[in-house]
Parts: C-alpha cells; structure tokens; sequence
C-alpha cells in the first residue's frame, strides 16, 4: 500500500463540508483509505493514528487543506487525487432540493395559500371524514372520492358544508368537472352550456360524453355522491348542486342523474325542479316518467337519450345531429351466428351506472336477469363467483373491490372473470365498458386484449361463435388515445358500441329468440 | 351560494390529499395544485386519533390554544443573560460530592451506553473518587454515585452530559421569569469526556480547566456587572451564519469577544490567559453549551403550563430519547428508543461505530434553533443532505409542527421567518413530522470521542405517550 499526500496551502474549507468530502473521497473505487482535512495538530494527530501521516502532512499548517489517500499503486492514488478534485468542483445543481414548501396538513396548506378553493380527499374511509371535515372548515369546497366512509359522517359533512355554503362532493361517486377541469375519474370534454348533477359517477361521465359527442359542452359537471338520495342523506348535494347550477350564468340546461331516489328524497327534489327556471332533464335510471313530467322536467330513460335531450334544449338542431342509430343489420347477422344454446348476456362493468343501465335494458326484455347490484334480492347474484343466466357485475361494487384499486385502473378480476365467461357456451354476448379519461387506466383495451384474442380462437375451435360488444367512455380529448382504443377493439373482432346505451341495447338485442 | 359562484368563475386551486396521480391530472389541464405529504394521523392508532378529535372540541381546543399561546409567549418573552460561572457544587441544586448528572431522561448504570459510561468513569476520576476508571466502573456500579438527569437540576449537558461537582457551570438567569438554568464547559472538540473518552488527556484537561480555565471565567464575570444577553447575541450568531447547535463560529466569536474586556482585568498571569484563548480559539464550539443553558433557561419559564401540549425538553441518554410536555409538570418523562444519527462521518470510521443519538442538546431544536433554523448556515448544508433548498426545507418544514415563530430571533434567508417556535404535540401527531435535530455522534465505545456529525429524529412512540397522557389530563 502507498500512502500519498496532497496539501493545498491555504485553503479552507469548514469541517463539516470536510467530513462530507472524506465520506464520499472513501467510496471511490481505488481508495483504500482517504482524509480530506485541514492542517490542524488534532486532524495531524488523527493521521498519525491511522498511518496516514507523511512527512508533506507533518509540516502542514492549520490553514493547509490536506487529503492523504491510501491506495495499491501510484497509479490507482493518482485517480483518487482526479476523482477527489472533482468532488470539490461537482456542484449539487442536479440534486432535486425542496425548494417547493411541502405541507402536511389541510390547515397549513390553506393558510399559506389563501386561493385555494377545493381539497380532493383520497386516503383510506378511516381517515376520510376527518380530513374532510378539515378541508369544509377552511372554507374549501370538497370533492370526496374515498370509499367506507360512514353514512353518518356523510350527513353531518353536507350539513356542514350546506350551512358554509360549500360543495361536497362524493363519496361513492369520484367525478367532477369544475371550471372545465376534471376531477378524479372525469373526462375530457368541451366547455359548454350544459350542467349536470350527478349521483352516478359513470352515469355523469356517460352523459357528459354524449354531450361532447353531439357538439355541446359542460359548463359544470358536480358529482353529488352515490348515497346522496337515500333517505337519510335526503339529497343535500343534489339540492344544492341544481340550485348552484340555477345560479349560474353560463348554464342553460340542468340534467340531474341518479339512480332511483328514495321516495321522500324524489319529493324534494322535483319539487325543486318545479321551481327552477331553467329546462331540466332527469335520468333516475329505471326511474318513474310520470312523477318526472308532473314536476315539469323532461324524462329521459337512458344516457343517450338524456344527452339528446339537454342539447335539444341547449339548442341543437336535430337534423344535423348524428344519434348514431342501432345497427340493425348487424344484429339480424349476429342473431343468425348464435346457436339456440347460446341464451344470456354477460355484462362485466366497470362502471356502476353502465351496468345498471345495460341491466335494465335487458330486464325489459328478460325477467331473468342477475346482478350484484339488482335490487330485488330475488335476482340478486347467490354467489359472485358465478354467473346466472343474464348476468350484469358492476365490478366496483365493495365486495371485489376489497383491498384493490378500482376496475378502472386495475382490470385483474373483471379480466379473470371474462375469461370464464368466454367458456360458457350458454353465452351469447359478452358486453364490456373500457373507460378511459383522467384517473383511468392508461390502456385499458389494451389490457384485455390477449385475453379476447384467445377467447374469440378458443370459442371458435369449438365451433361457437362469441360475440363480445366493447364499448370506450371517453373523448377524443382524453389523455389516453380513444381512437387507438377503439381500433384495437375492432382488429380483435369485437363489436364497438357507440354508446353505453346502444351497447347495453345490442347486447340485449343479440341474443333474442325467435322474433 | 357566494363560494360555489366563485368555484365556477375561478380556475380549481386544488389540495390535493391521498392519491398521486390526481395531481398529475391535474397538472397536465393546467390547475394549480399542492399535493399534500400526508399521513395517517397517529399512524392510523384510533386511540390516538380519538385523542387528536377530543383536543378538537371546541371547548379543549380553546383551552389549548390559551395555554400553548401562554407558553410560546415564555418561551419567546424569556430574557436569558449569563450572569456568572461557578463549580456545580456551589450552585447546581441537589449536587453533592458524589452526584453524577448525566444527558436525557434517567439511566441507571448499568444501562448505560459506553460513551456515557466512560464519560461517567472519567468523571469519578477527575473527582478523585478512584484513582483509574476500572476502580470508577466499580464505584458507579456500588451504589455510592447518585445518578441524575440534568434536566432535573436546572442543567443541560451535551453528548454525556456528565457533570460533576467541581466542574465549572455556566450560570444563566431569565431576566424575566427569575429561573436560572446551568451547563458545564465546552472541552472543545473530539477526544473529550462528553464524548466519552477518558484518557489521562482528558483528564488533565479536566483539571485545567477546574484550576484555570473556570476560574478565571468566573472572575472575569464577577466583573461585569449587566451580565451577557444571550438571547441577542444567539440572534447575532444565527445572522452570521451559525444554526448554535453543530456551527458555533459566530456565536463563540461574539461570546470571547464580550468576555475578553473582564478576562484581561482579572489577576491571572498573561501566560493563563493565552491559554485561554489559546483553548476558546482551538474549536469553534466554545459557545456551544451556552446556547444549550440560555435555551434551557427559556422552556423552563414555559413547563408546568396547564392544558398546554407545548414540548419543553427533548434530550437522550443514548438508549432512551425522552420528552417533557409543559401541560405535564415537574419531571414527567415520556420515552422512546434512541436513534441513529446519520451523516458524514471522520475520516475511518464507519455507521456502525456510531453510538445511539445522546445528549441534552437537543434543547436547541426545542427552542428552534440548531435543526430547525438549518437555513441561516448555509456553510454546513453538508449536514442536511448537502444543497441550500434541503437547509431551508427543514426550517420550513419544522413551522408545521411549532406554534408560533419567535420574532426576536429571524432567519434572514427566508425573509426573516422567525425561528419556529413551540413543538405541539398534537401537530407531531397529527401529521408524522418529526422534530430535526442536527447534532455529534459518538462512537459506541468509551473512550473513543467524537467520530462525526449529522440528523437525527425522536422516537415517535416518546410523542405518542405524551399524547395519551395530555389526553387523559386535559378535561
């Protein structure tokens, strides 16, 4: 070993930055031992105890920098020197610092950023309310999309904003679009004339998109939260999201969506659409026409048709609009490649209002159809495991979400499930909603694809045919690319539905009998 | 409806809490978004979040508040001036002959860790209670040493904190409140007995500075009578550049400086007071104890506050870190394991001869300097991780959990912030943020000394008590 010193005369440099130096100078590949150091009697001293002191460093002052360095060979003590001194000139410009103040709660956060105006709060339900409750006490609007958060803790945070006049939005239900940003799970679309109030996360995203389709745009998009016309919560939101929605300038149709409110709560709030000025279109899926006429509200029966509706009144001219018909030719084609076998719908969603609204079009047709969330317990699902005749899973219901993210952004068990529908050969048609949009999946046809690919051979060997309907939720304007989704939707041979509504209407139409 | 109408007409400015990749979302549509750094509070324990909603009614809150305000205000209100030094024999309260002070919360022999348990030997030999450490390890182990936190005698003592009888104490009064705190002298730097070492150097230093040093400070101060502000000169130290905890350039240089008149005008000979500047101008960290003391003199005016949630002691024994909240009074400690500290390191030495984090200095964070004000000593960034940004994080980082910031003492660089003042329990709990302390590291052995520097943080089950215990004491 060979111990060779450097002193550079009067140059100081503190000991801390020095200790920092000899730390990294000993991790350099060719050092076996290094001290970066100034000329003091104590640094000498240490030197001496390690067997680094040669005569150079013996006659260094206190204000010499000294860096000794213990290598195999001239050489290898030579590129410690090189290496060394680049240390001394390498700045730290690269380093990521923290020169973004960071917050840790709600109140410093807001206290040091007064135009702050909505906390998005997703963290564990455990956690949820309490940092709601923060949010709505430092005057910002809320936008929940947790889950498990207490009914009880639900009513008492909309009591609370109500009396501050705030917003709060969700849970159950994680969209929203404010000032033509989207919110959570929402999609890109134009900016327009057009509010919705929502109850349904998927239902709202549907709408919005159609509306986007048809050429018209959201002026506000307020997810209300899925529990938010159950009696106890009595539709807190919904009341004050139409109310907000009156207000405002630049909205000139209201469409409220839900699904079906709980009598006392449905009260309310035609009631206060009979009151409001401006035109209202309402979607309670497989909701009461009658009640809804009576309020003076304009009833819509499915998302497309709701869509229709509010840009009607938004002004469209319905001749120039594109409704994008049923094909009818294709399903008097797919009818005739089905055998008499093969009986039932399949609906694997992972959207919740998409898979009620494709169940009910089914139930109009059929009154054998099952779910996880039918709510006549008699059609609903025995075990979750295993299909019944027509079967239609909401996929984000709790029961598959526990301890997984949402089926919008991670698609394992909606996958694996669709891969033991594919084998049943008493299925007709399987029917599926890939979402895309902000908080959604970066590729989510792209996930499945593989999967359908080999389920269309598999199906096929066995001399079957398997008609499977794809339908995308999204905008040209979102994130992901929609009509790369699309595309690959049909190179697979699946059947792209242009609507959630013509999706769950083809599904049902495929596997008719006997017309 | 005012707040919704302006929602609608702003463009969302967002707080983004949980999930990430919302704020990327965003981001991306042009929203102006701050993404929380947010955990569970209490790590998810409900008893404690059950403890953090009951300090949040409104009636405790108030009370809380009240009290923390009371104590913020003494701590920042306190006026600690050096008014003397003395030996611990002829002024620290409850000191006998054979009382051994020690750092951080209490520790009997034979838990100690080896540094304190060398300082402890060397010590018992300075004292002439045993004539090498061997005969010291035997006398400390007897029974016959009464061992005591400082804390609990007014004091504070860095790393070990051993503090004897004949050692020579700084004496700090608080103008304001009356309470006096002391500490002992600086040893300067590396192989000394606060580190551990033991050697006959140390020793021999020990005795000069009995026989010379003290004395002549002593003599020195009997001469001015006004005393020494400290807390106007920490507010100079920290202007130049020191953060008082690891960098004590300025500090040290203003504190000679004021001594230097009196020193001259005491009967010693030229030859002893050239060793005495001889000895302050071998390390910059002459001063370094007496920031401890004037900090110490400050949180004490603020214990025993009732309802208060305020810490006002934070320090280690090297096995246990322990905390002492004002709503909790007299010597009620809460504890948790010590940790590592981190950071670079003297040349040959490793992390694992580091011993656990030690030391009564960790006052200087309560207070809210060293750790919390890394932003005024950009020159010892090297510390924190090595870029300003990081120095200035920490200060900043720190006003999450403090009450108030001390507007007698500021921080030019962040446009003279005041130090962050009075660490609440409930924040630390509330948000998981740790206070930063900045400090030595021992080696684990005795009678090696120092082997570097860098950060460390309390135990969070130290906080974690004392909130159960606020929690049952506030009604």
């Amino acid at each position: 070993m060979l111990v060779q010193a450097l002193i550079k005369p009067n140059t100081y440099f503190d000991s801390v930055s020095l200790m920092s130096l000899s730390t990294k100078a000993n991790q350099i590949e060719e050092v076996e031992q290094a001290i970066i150091a100034m000329g003091t009697e104590m640094n000498k001293e240490v030197m001496k105890n390690v067997g680094l002191l040669t005569p150079e460093v013996e006659v260094a002052g206190a204000s010499d920098l000294i860096i000794v360095v213990k290598a195999a060979t001239d050489e290898l003590c030579e590129t410690a020197f090189k290496k060394i001194n680049e240390l001394f000139t390498k700045k730290n410009s690269g380093k990521k610092g923290t020169n973004d103040i960071k917050y840790s709660t709600i109140s410093s956060a807001a206290g040091s950023n007064p135009e702050a105006n909505l906390a998005i709060i997703a963290v564990n339900g455990a956690y949820a309310a309490r940092e709601a409750k923060k949010a709505l006490e430092n005057d910002l609007h809320v936008m929940m999309f947790s889950d498990n958060v207490s009914i009880e803790d639900e009513i008492e945070l909309k009591r609370f904003a109500h009396e501050k006049g705030l917003f709060m939005m969700g849970p159950d239900c994680g969209t929203a679009i404010i000032g033509n940003t989207a919110l959570c799970f929402a999609n890109a679309v134009r900016k327009g004339n057009i509010g919705i109030v929502g109850a349904s996360g998927t239902g709202s995203q549907e709408v919005s998109v159609r509306i986007h389709e048809f050429g018209f745009g959201i002026s506000q998009l307020i997810g209300t939260g899925g529990r938010d016309l159950k009696e106890e919560v009595g539709g807190i939101m919904m009341l004050d999201g139409i109310q907000a929605l009156e207000d405002d300038e630049e909205t000139k149709v209201i469409v409220v969506i839900s699904k079906p409110p709980a009598p006392s709560v449905e009260e309310k709030v035609l009631a206060k659409i009979k009151t409001c000025k401006k035109p209202v279109v309402v979607w309670f899926v497989g909701g009461n026409e009658e009640k809804i006429i009576a309020a003076g509200a304009h009833f819509a029966k499915m998302s497309k048709e709701a869509a229709l509706k509010a840009v009607l009144l938004a002004g469209a001219d319905e001749s120039k609009l594109n409704k994008r018909a049923l094909n009818i030719p294709l399903i008097e084609e797919v009818r005739t490649k089905l055998t008499s076998e093969q009986k039932y719908v399949r609906g694997l969603f992972s959207g919740g209002t998409l898979a009620d609204e494709a169940m009910h079009a089914a139930m109009e047709k059929f009154d054998n159809v099952y779910s996880n969330i039918q709510r006549n317990p008699e059609y609903r699902l025995k075990d979750r495991y295993t299909s019944q005749e027509h079967t239609f899973i909401d996929f984000g219901d709790d029961e598959y979400t526990q301890g997984k993210p949402h089926p919008m952004i991670d698609p394992s068990t909606r996958l694996a499930r669709f891969v033991q529908e594919a084998k049943d050969p008493s299925v007709g048609a399987i029917v599926m909603d890939f979402v895309i949009g902000y908080g959604a999946h970066e590729d989510p046809v792209g996930a499945f694809l593989p999967a359908i690919i080999e389920a269309k051979q598999q199906a096929e060997q066995e001399g079957r045919h398997l008609e499977i309907i794809g339908y995308v939720l999204g905008t040209e304007l979102d994130p992901q690319n929609y009509q790369e989704q699309i595309d690959k939707l049909l190179a697979a041979g699946v059947t792209h539905a242009s609507s959630m509504q013509n999706a769950g209407l083809l599904a049902r139409e495929f596997v008719v009998k006997g017309e | 409806m005012s707040r919704i109408s302006d929602l609608f007409k702003s463009k969302p400015h967002v707080i983004n809490v949980g999930i990430e990749s919302f704020k990327d979302d965003l981001l991306q549509q042009g929203a102006e978004v701050i993404h929380l750094e947010w955990t569970p509070p209490g790590r998810g324990n409900p008893a404690l979040i059950a403890a953090l909603d009951k300090f949040e009614s409104p009636e405790l809150m108030e009370k809380i508040e009240a009290a923390n305000r009371l104590a913020v205000e003494r701590i920042i209100n306190s006026q600690p001036v050096l008014i003397g030094y003395d030996q611990a024999i002829n002024c620290v309260p409850g000191m006998t002959k054979t009382t051994i002070l020690h750092a951080g919360p209490p520790i009997t022999w034979d838990k100690m860790n080896g540094p304190m348990k060398g300082a402890v030997t060397g010590a018992i030999v300075f004292e002439g209670l045993a004539k090498d450490v061997e005969e010291a390890a035997k006398l400390a182990a007897s029974g016959e040493i009464t061992f005591s936190p400082c804390h609990e005698h007014n004091c504070v003592g860095s790393m070990a904190g051993v503090t004897s009888a004949s050692m020579f104490m700084h004496i700090v009064e608080n103008k304001t409140y009356g309470n006096i705190a002391y500490t002992n002298l600086s040893e300067q730097l590396a192989k000394i007995l606060r580190m551990g070492a033991n050697d006959q150097s140390v020793i021999d230093r020990l005795i000069w500075m009995r026989d010379v040093f003290g004395p002549i400070l002593r003599d020195a101060m009997k001469l001015n009578p006004n005393g020494i502000d400290l807390r106007l000169m920490l507010s100079q130290a920290l202007h130049m550049g020191d953060e008082c905890h690891n960098r004590n350039v300025a500090g040290t240089t203003l504190l000679i400086q004021a001594l230097t008149p009196y020193i001259l005008q005491t009967d010693y000979t030229i030859e002893q007071k050239k060793e005495v500047f001889d000895f302050v101008a071998s390390s910059d960290y002459f001063s370094g104890p007496t920031w401890m003391a004037m900090a110490k003199c400050a949180l004490d005016a603020a214990h025993g506050i009732e309802n208060s949630t305020i810490v006002t002691t934070m320090a280690r024994n090297g096995v246990e870190f322990g905390i002492r909240v004002s709503g909790m009074p007299g010597n009620t400690w809460f504890t948790g394991p010590a940790q590592k500290v981190i950071g670079p390191m003297f040349a040959g030495y490793k992390p694992e001869d580091s011993g656990l984090d030690i030391g009564d200095s960790a006052i200087t964070e309560t207070y809210g300097f060293g750790g919390f004000a890394m932003a005024t000593a950009p020159a010892i960034v090297a510390l924190v991780g090595g870029t300003v940004e990081d120095a200035i994080g920490f200060s900043t980082r720190m006003k999450e959990i403090t009450t108030t910031e001390n507007s007698n003492i500021t921080i030019p660089l962040l446009d003279f912030m005041g130090l962050p003042t009075g660490i609440d329990v409930r924040k630390v709990i509330q948000t998981g943020i740790m206070p930063v302390i900045n400090t030595a590291i021992a080696h684990k052995d005795a009678g090696i000394g120092m082997i570097g520097a860098g950060i460390t943080y309390p135990p969070v089950e130290a906080f974690e008590k004392a909130m159960l215990a606020l929690s049952e004491n506030i009604q």
